[in-house]
């Protein structure tokens, strides 16, 4: 095999590990709209600020320090403790699910009713919002998030294949974080599965999200499950958020990489979680080999738009998605 | 196939002229599903012609074909005498098809005054840049549509919310909105699908009386759904009966009344 | 009390249609017009022109734009930051290849680029509605800044990569360039906004405007009964973009004068128009200028207040306009979603029957 082809298909991989996190973030959306019909823009900001969270709580950092100094002059930053990482992680559940509630209780439930595009609209409006209370109690700078996951490329692959191309190939360089990433991905998309299928609230979320009249009328509370799917959108978050923020430093531009779900959604549907994981991967993948092909032609940097233009010619030769059926419109 | 030239008066002394649509063998599919069944029957100048039949029979696919909206996969629509090439619905409407909708179809974010002039589009010409600059043609072309808009609104006795933004009005009247958005265009043929569904008995009279009015006053022919049989057999010239995608019958109300088919389509049959 | 109708009667279609049917409505609007035109223009300086009346009149005509193309139109785009960058372009290469040619010309065939640009990435529109169209749009802000970052062509080969605007006159006075003076910018600035407004609101109580509505309102059955869903929509894009291109040439050529597109065109600028146009009413030519108002005004109230006022360091400034503007929209989402522009009618249909409500 020639070294070419062999580091084309080392792109491959690494598209597929991206598009791993991509989906995880869509995987946020998708949850939320199936079972509200809400189109989340908030997602990837709700893991921006839960990564924040939980450096912030590690760190012992006080939150809204700055805004706290500010006001009277005081000069605290930090409480002078660190939290052990599993501690904080279950902190910053809390607060996602917190957040949750408010963002039902405050939000939402005085827009019951509302047309799709006003109740989006809201989500941009809670995105903003989000993002500044997120730099507001944490600060804005950049940072590392010590988790002790395991980084750097994996030296046994690329060791192991090696041999398959000559002397000019060097094995596959893969990150072990991806790999690690995939994993956490799996497990949590099955334990998904498995909650939504054969549990009590799972079988009440599935209901909402198949006809809110009927679930309300067998005696589903439709306030719990939106707080629900919230705190399970928030949880998801974290997790994306702690696979980015490990890999690039917990940052804004964390939530920007959320904007890249949106097309993976449109290929995949919004309310397919197999849509969410397929799209996922034929969005990483395919940036990657567009811009390992066609990049060096046209000046690089590809990957910032090609996502989008995909899923739009996607989308005008066939609307309803990957696995959507052919809509029959009527009057 | 030979057509029927013929015109002849009713006993209420309207003349029924030519056909004007004829549908000849229509069959409708979705996927595996026969909406309609090879059906065949022609709407004639000035006559008033009902659709009947049970839920799910097929009759607002029919309308929708005729509007342009499905396209069948077999038969031919005929329309003033040729066959019909498919058409966007668009286009249709500008040939003179106007139409109601079962579940109404008025532009809620805007006045009824607004609605009823979209129903004038087709006879609308000004260019953009006119409107832009609004003098001269498209200003004009605004007043003009606007008297035979208000001479609709007068017709059929909705001046006092002209200016109402039609996500106000209550469900009778917004039938009536509609009926006007669709007169204002004109029409050669009007469709309307259950234009007294859901309405009260009151509401109905008033609105049997603005079909017939219309029919009487502009000659219009017009093609309506309904499910009160009382209504259908006062209202109506010819009716057609439909049942799960076939025609069972066709004729005169006496006719369609007296069909062993439509009865037992109604009424039931029992199968021993 | 003055603010009545009565006694007021409309004798002909045509005084029916007028824009403000109300007398006082009437005295109102050339009230504004002449203070414009007539006073400010003379008491205008430097920091009033640069920090909130040229953005300011600028922003309005993006929000008039994007709110024919989602206000009137029903299509909500992402893409109106690439769209002002399409424009800014644009002028920048009228500019340079024709220095003799007006710049008022350049700025109108800019918008007239942007709209064909605009038209070829609303042809998805026909298959796609709603959340996928808004996600589609994406495509263009994020195309259409990577290739202008890319192309050489587009600045000219410029090292820094950046277009700076050379100077140019009208009847004989400077308005690009660092040595027009403010009120030269204003006016420029405010002809294009009057003439934009009055544009915008001839069409969309029009046919063309009616059009838009139906397809915003019930798209199906707008085609059933005559709309031509191609053309209703190619020309909202058409002309929403035209808009929008003008005032991405102005921002560029009047009052930025040098632009880095990515900086100056990103997607926040998408979201900053989008947000005007909801905060300030959704279908409402008066909104797009309150919408844009408030939100040119706010950050420079609380940089006043927060910065210069309580002396707090200016990025958490920035985060707190990030929390208000947040705050802001969902508060007008959940208790007037068509804005102030909604609050004002409501504010003048009480001020119709005061002092004798009932």
């Amino acid at each position: 095999m020639s070294a070419d082809f062999l580091y084309g298909v080392e792109v491959v991989i690494n598209g597929l590990m991206s598009g791993v996190m991509y989906a995880l973030v869509a995987l946020g959306f998708v949850l939320i709209f199936k079972a509200s019909g809400i189109f989340n823009f908030a997602q990837g900001v709700m893991a921006l600020f839960s990564a924040l969270t939980l450096v912030g709580i590690m760190e012992g950092q006080v939150p809204f320090a700055h805004l706290i100094n500010a006001i009277f002059g005081t000069h605290i930053h930090n409480f002078g403790w660190e939290v052990p990482a599993l501690l904080a992680i279950f902190l910053t559940v809390l607060v996602m699910v917190a957040f949750a509630w408010a963002v039902q209780k405050f939000l939402f439930r005085h827009l019951v009713g509302q047309e799709p595009i006003i109740l989006f609209m809201a989500t941009i409006g809670l995105a903003y919002f989000l993002e500044g209370i997120g730099d507001l109690m944490w600060g804005s700078e950049i940072r590392t998030l010590a988790l002790g996951l395991p980084q750097g490329g994996a030296r046994f692959i690329e060791d192991a294949t090696a041999g398959l191309g000559g002397d000019d190939f060097y094995g596959f360089f893969i990150d072990k974080l991806d790999i690690v990433a995939s994993i956490v991905a799996i497990i949590l998309v099955a334990s998904l599965v498995i909650f939504s299928q054969y549990t009590k609230h799972g079988r009440a979320m599935r209901a909402v999200a198949d006809d809110h009249q009927a679930a309300l009328s067998v005696g589903i509370s439709l306030n719990f499950v939106w707080v629900l799917v919230w705190s399970l959108a928030g949880i998801v978050a974290l997790v994306a958020g702690v696979m980015w923020g490990a890999k690039s430093g917990v940052q804004f531009s964390l939530s920007l990489i959320a904007l890249k779900a949106l097309p993976v959604l449109m290929l995949g549907g919004f309310t397919s979680i197999p849509g969410a994981i397929v799209g996922g991967l034929i969005i990483g993948v395919g940036e990657k080999l567009f811009e390992y092909l066609i990049g060096p032609m046209v000046g690089g940097a590809t990957e910032n738009w090609f996502a989008y233009v995909l899923a739009l010619l996607f989308l005008v030769f066939r609307p309803q998605g990957l696995f959507g059926e052919k809509i029959i419109e009527r009057v | 196939m030979t057509q029927v030239l013929e015109s002849y008066q009713t006993e209420d002394g309207r003349t029924i002229g030519d056909v004007v649509l004829d549908l000849k063998n229509i069959t409708l599919r979705f996927g595996g599903v026969e909406a309609i069944k090879n059906i065949s029957f022609n709407i004639r100048q000035g006559e008033i012609r009902a659709i009947i039949g049970p839920n799910g029979a097929g009759k607002s696919s029919m309308l929708n074909v005729i509007s342009g909206f499905y396209t069948p996969q077999e038969g031919e629509v005929w329309f003033n005498g040729k066959p019909r090439a498919p058409l966007r619905p668009y286009q249709v409407a500008r040939q003179g098809i106007a139409r109601t909708f079962q579940n109404i179809a008025l532009f809620e974010g805007m006045s009824v005054l607004d609605n009823v002039m979209t129903g004038r589009l087709n006879h609308m010409k000004s260019g953009m840049l006119s409107q832009a600059i609004w003098k001269g043609k498209a200003e004009r072309e605004e007043i003009e549509n606007r008297e035979r808009v208000e001479h609709v609104i007068d017709f059929l006795e909705i001046q006092s919310i002209r200016k109402t933004p039609v996500g106000r009005l209550p469900y009778g009247l917004k039938k009536r909105v509609e009926l006007a958005r669709a007169l204002a265009a004109e029409p050669n043929l009007l469709l309307l699908d259950e234009p007294m569904a859901g309405m009260n008995v009151e509401e109905k009279e008033d609105m049997s009386r603005f079909i017939l009015d219309v029919n009487d006053e502009f000659g219009t022919t017009i093609a309506l759904i309904e499910h009160d049989m009382g209504v259908v057999m006062d209202l109506s010239d010819r009716v057609v009966v439909m049942d799960y995608g076939r025609k069972i019958g066709d004729g005169t109300p006496d006719e369609v009344r007296s069909n062993q088919d439509v009865i037992d389509a109604y009424l039931g049959v029992s199968n021993d | 009390m003055f603010y009545r109708e009565a006694g007021d009667f409309k004798t002909s279609y045509q005084a029916d249609n007028q824009t403000f049917p109300i007398a006082f409505d009437r005295y109102r609007y050339w009230f504004v017009l002449a203070v414009a035109y007539l006073v400010i223009p003379f008491m205008i300086n430097d920091y009033w022109a640069s920090a909130i009346l040229v953005p300011f009149l600028i922003y309005s005509i993006a929000a008039i734009g994007l709110n024919i193309l989602t206000g009137y139109g029903g299509q909500v785009s992402l893409g109106t930051g690439g769209f002002m960058a399409v424009g800014a372009y644009a002028c920048y290469k009228l500019m340079t290849a024709f220095p003799d040619v007006s710049i008022l010309i350049h700025v109108l065939l800019a918008g007239g680029i942007t709209a064909l640009v605009g038209a070829a990435f609303g042809l998805p529109s026909l298959r796609i509605k709603g959340f996928y169209l808004a996600v589609a749009t994406l495509a263009a802000q994020f195309f259409l800044v990577w290739l202008f970052n890319k192309v050489a062509w587009f600045y000219n080969y410029s090292a820094s990569g950046q277009i700076n605007a050379p100077e140019r006159t009208v009847i004989g006075i400077a308005v690009t360039g660092p040595n027009a003076p403010a009120w030269a910018q204003y006016m420029v600035c405010l002809v294009f906004v009057t003439a934009s407004a009055l544009i915008a609101r001839n069409l969309t109580r029009g046919t063309i405007g009616r059009t838009w509505m139906a397809i915003r309102d019930m798209d199906i059955a707008a085609e059933i009964i005559g709309v031509n869903p191609l053309k209703a929509k190619l020309t909202a894009f058409a002309v929403s973009s035209f808009f929008v291109g003008i005032s991405g040439a102005l921002f560029f050529a009047v009052y930025l004068g040098a632009v880095e597109v990515g900086e100056a065109f990103g997607i926040n600028k998408s979201f900053l128009v989008l947000f005007m146009v909801i905060i300030g009413g959704l279908g409402s030519i008066f909104g797009s200028f309150a919408g844009a108002a408030f939100l040119v005004v706010l950050p420079v109230a609380l940089k006043v207040v927060g910065g210069d006022w309580l002396g707090w360091p200016t990025d958490m400034v920035a985060h707190l306009q990030l929390v208000i503007i947040g705050l802001l929209i969902m508060f007008f989402l959940i208790k007037e979603p068509h804005g102030l522009a909604q609050l004002w009618k409501l504010a003048k249909e009480k001020l119709r029957l005061w002092p004798f409500p009932y």
